[in-house]
């Protein structure tokens, strides 16, 4: 890996990277095929979260936020890793990162339950459920990337 | 039979938010993540509609969970934000930010209030 990994916008796909521009067209197949499987695997994580913690349409929809949190905390750590590793091998971002992070976290979910709550005649649920979603994501996404950079590079120091 | 068709669903879902992110990406050259907005607002607006309906639960289980639920993001938004932070583009994260949660909401409304009105 000769490109620098740093700065990339887009765990999905960042087009200023040289690596992420090829990437499609140098094996199409097989880098769809491994966002897929990351995606499978990554809905069906967040499909049992949700059966095995459901919410009724007044209540906060405690499985979608922890999903959605523990994702962006996640996506943290995986590109802070990979940020050290100089990008790692070139299907790890497509499978867990666009892929199993990518299908575990919605967005969709998380638009459609607070307009649900709003329709339930709940907005003070749908508020407090919009707002502690966007923070703690922001908050998991900085503090996933922060220590795992911080403790990459300690690592490196020590050796 | 729901898993297999969660499976399914987010077999086509997940790489159609690379593709689209893609092809967005590529007709435009500001910092913005127009790609991750288009893909989220389209999956707000679509299982808006599914719930408006609604569905069934293969359909529910196939489109709703599986589908919809791969195609949108909340990972990638959520690293976008911090990329744009800091990169310097504050204006731009707070205007993901803000823009993205306003335009998933408006879209889930609209896909619900639209399904609701040909459902009669």
């Amino acid at each position: 890996m000769s490109e620098p990994f740093e700065p990339r916008t887009d765990p999905d796909v960042d087009l200023r990277v040289p690596a992420d521009r090829r990437e499609l067209t140098a094996r199409p197949a097989t880098v769809l095929a491994t966002i897929a499987a990351g995606g499978v695997l990554g809905a069906l994580g967040r499909a049992g979260l949700q059966h095995a913690a459901p919410h009724t349409p007044t209540g906060f929809p405690w499985a979608t936020f922890g999903i959605n949190v523990s994702g962006c905390l996640l996506i943290g750590v995986l590109m802070a890793t990979l940020g050290h590793l100089g990008g790692g091998h070139p299907l790890i971002r497509p499978f867990l990162g666009v892929g199993l992070l990518g299908g575990f976290t919605t967005f969709s979910t998380y638009a459609v339950d607070v307009q649900q709550a709003l329709v339930a005649g709940a907005p003070g649920v749908a508020l407090a459920y919009l707002a502690a979603t966007v923070l703690g994501a922001l908050v998991a996404v900085g503090l996933g990337d922060a220590v795992t950079t911080g403790l990459l590079r300690r690592g490196t120091a020590a050796r | 039979m729901s898993v297999l068709l969660i499976a399914l669903g987010a077999a086509v879902g997940a790489p159609l938010r690379y593709l689209t992110d893609r092809a967005v990406q590529s007709r435009h050259d500001s910092a913005f993540p127009w790609g991750t907005l288009t893909v989220n607002v389209v999956g707000s607006l679509l299982l808006g509609v599914l719930v408006g309906a609604p569905v069934g639960p293969a359909a529910s289980a196939l489109l709703g969970t599986g589908f919809c639920g791969a195609l949108t993001t909340y990972s990638t938004f959520s690293y976008e934000t911090l990329r744009l932070t800091r990169g310097g583009h504050r204006l731009l994260a707070l205007a993901n930010v803000v823009g993205s949660v306003a335009a998933g909401l408006a879209a889930a409304a609209a896909g619900y209030a639209l399904a609701r009105a040909l459902a009669g």
